[in-house]
């Protein structure tokens, strides 16, 4: 436990001398928690024309909007669809910083005296995953509780304010999170074994974001409702993936496959 | 302290089958300082992962302070020090803190005492709050050197030390190795520094993708050029008779004439088995058939000559079987 600590230790001494990554750590959450929040108050404040409700009726039609007047179902249709931004988190942040740890040590060269130590790969591997993974974790469960403490002085009403904090998010957070940390922190090390510029390996690894994007543009476009359900099948999905990446992610991450075959 | 037997590494490229490293025979004692000689892609780096436990042999067997490797690797690379080609450290930390991730993950007790004590060893502790990326080439050596020696390991790998260091730098280097060997560690060189090897190794292995010839460089030298007088004569002397004078002497193997070049006089390179006790009696000879002089003295090869004839050998010698 110590080795996996001192590992973690020294991952994050280099994220803080790191500008780069520390900007997209402490950047990208800081926006995603900023863009719900102006969307609720920009929705709170304008008016809602028959034609506005018109379109957006199919999303009306989710039950979870059910008994919301026009104003109130607006607001959490818009500030609920952004939400998912929040799942972005846990795949960006901790991609960033298994890109730039794995690839940079590749660049110094400081993996072989590492591995020159007695700690195994798998504590090794697993001081890397949680140093990428604790920070993304982290950032979206903070930012949640940033946004559910601003938005509660956004929302023109507590019928609003109680989908955020409905199972759906429960799911969302609690399961859908850390399985995307865990999906993501194992592509960061399947990218980074492929690459040796960091840069690449982060905007490699950022594409993990794309398969999200349904969950963003579903609702808006009327073919995904964001219920539970949908989160749960999300985390199924995203279960499957993280068993295939873990397994890919393993067999990488051993002594020899780092010094010979890793470009 | 480091023995192995037929170890061997191959590695597929291609579809071809690469030999780094092949039925490699060693044994290395205990307190020994020793050279790993061979050029550029010999195959020395992969011995040393090999015994480092940080890639496996494909076949043969091999044993780093009494333990099997493949078998107690985690012990292995907690009993041994080594210094990577590159000194691969953590550029944006300090000095201090890239000694002390290492020195919690090797174990120590005493993480904040051994890093002061190398952090002083090694004249980087005026330093040791600096980013080492900041470092020159020279310190970032010593500053890995420290980072190998941290847990007190009784055996030490070096894969090319001095390379890409100034003579300064390089001097340092080799001065702390020399501190080593006083320790008592086992070290196990690897360079293509012939220098390098002649003043610290007290024995070489010359290397390339097999163990081509193991000893000391004297012995290696004898073994290659036996051990030659070379007799110094005064301008004029007449060298064809003074070598027919000393060639039928019985201690004698052969002896060469080199005629005098500017600034030098002529010179008999004379082949011997015992030049100490044989030497007398080949002075008594020269001067009986008139000859003048000016010293005498051991022709000594330099590992240079030793390590060229050996690798040129080598390669006619597979050459041949191909």
């Amino acid at each position: 436990m110590k080795a996996i600590i001192t590992i973690i230790k020294k991952e994050w001494m280099e994220v803080r001398r790191n500008k780069l990554v520390l900007s997209v750590v402490l950047f990208v959450p800081l926006l995603m928690v900023a863009i719900p929040l102006v969307m609720l108050g920009i929705m709170g404040r304008v008016g809602v024309s028959q034609s506005d409700l018109d379109e957006m009726a199919a999303m009306l039609q989710n039950p979870l909007f059910a008994g919301l007047d026009p104003i109130e179902a607006v607001q959490s249709t818009m500030a609920s669809n952004f939400l998912v931004l929040f799942l972005m988190m846990p795949l960006m942040v901790p991609v960033t910083i298994a890109a730039y740890s794995i690839v940079g040590e590749k660049m110094t060269r400081s993996l072989e005296p590492l591995l020159a130590t007695p700690i195994s790969t798998a504590k090794l591997l697993l001081g890397k995953g949680l140093a990428a993974a604790i920070p993304g974790i982290a950032t979206a469960w903070v930012s949640y509780a940033l946004f559910l403490l601003v938005a509660r002085f956004l929302v023109v009403s507590d019928k609003v304010y109680a989908i955020f904090l409905n199972s759906m998010w429960w799911v969302a957070m609690l399961v859908l999170v850390p399985l995307l940390t865990i999906m993501a922190v194992n592509v960061g090390i399947i990218v980074s074994s492929r690459t040796s510029d960091p840069r690449a390996a982060e905007q490699l690894g950022s594409l993990i974001i794309l398969p999200l994007m349904v969950l963003f543009i579903g609702p808006l476009a009327g073919f995904i409702q964001l219920n539970a359900m949908t989160f749960w099948i999300s985390a199924a999905i995203a279960l499957v993936a993280d068993v295939v990446l873990v397994y890919l992610g393993v067999k990488l991450f051993q002594r020899e496959t780092i010094l010979t075959r890793w470009k | 302290m480091i023995k192995t037997e037929a170890l061997s590494k191959y590695f597929q490229s291609d579809g071809r089958e690469i030999r780094a490293v092949d039925d490699l025979d060693l044994e290395v004692r205990e307190g020994e300082v020793f050279g790993f000689l061979g050029p550029n892609g010999a195959g020395k780096t992969t011995t040393v992962r090999l015994l480092a436990t940080l890639i496996g042999p494909t076949r043969g067997r091999a044993w780093v302070n009494g333990l099997q490797v493949g078998e107690a690797d985690e012990k292995i690379r907690a009993s041994v020090g080594i210094l990577t080609e590159s000194p691969g450290l953590y550029e944006r930390l300090s000095a201090r803190h890239n000694l002390e991730i290492f020195a919690e993950l090797y174990g120590c007790k005493d993480v904040r005492g051994q890093v002061d004590k190398y952090l002083r060893l090694l004249g980087l502790w005026d330093r040791r709050e600096t980013e080492a990326g900041t470092f020159s080439k020279g310190m970032k050596q010593k500053l890995a050197i420290a980072r190998a020696l941290l847990h007190e390991p009784p055996v030490v790998f070096l894969d090319e030390p001095t390379a890409a260091l100034d003579p300064e730098a390089a001097k340092t280097v080799r001065e702390f190795v020399e501190t080593m060997r006083g320790q008592g560690r086992t070290i196990f060189l690897c360079t293509h520094n012939l220098d390098e090897a002649e003043r610290l190794c007290d024995r070489i292995g010359v290397f390339k993708q097999r163990l081509i010839a193991i000893d000391t460089p004297d012995a290696l030298r004898r073994q290659l050029f036996g051990r030659q007088t070379v007799v110094h004569l005064t301008p004029g002397s007449d060298l064809p008779a003074l070598a027919q004078a000393v060639q039928g002497l019985p201690a004698v193997k052969d002896v060469q004439q080199l005629p005098p070049v500017e600034g030098s006089g002529p010179k008999l390179v004379i082949g011997l088995s015992d030049p100490a006790a044989q030497n007398p009696a080949i002075v008594r000879a020269l001067i009986d058939a008139g000859g003048g002089i000016q010293f005498v003295n051991e022709l000594r090869h330099s590992l240079e000559d030793v390590y060229l004839s050996l690798i040129n050998e080598n390669e006619a010698g597979w050459g041949g079987a191909r």
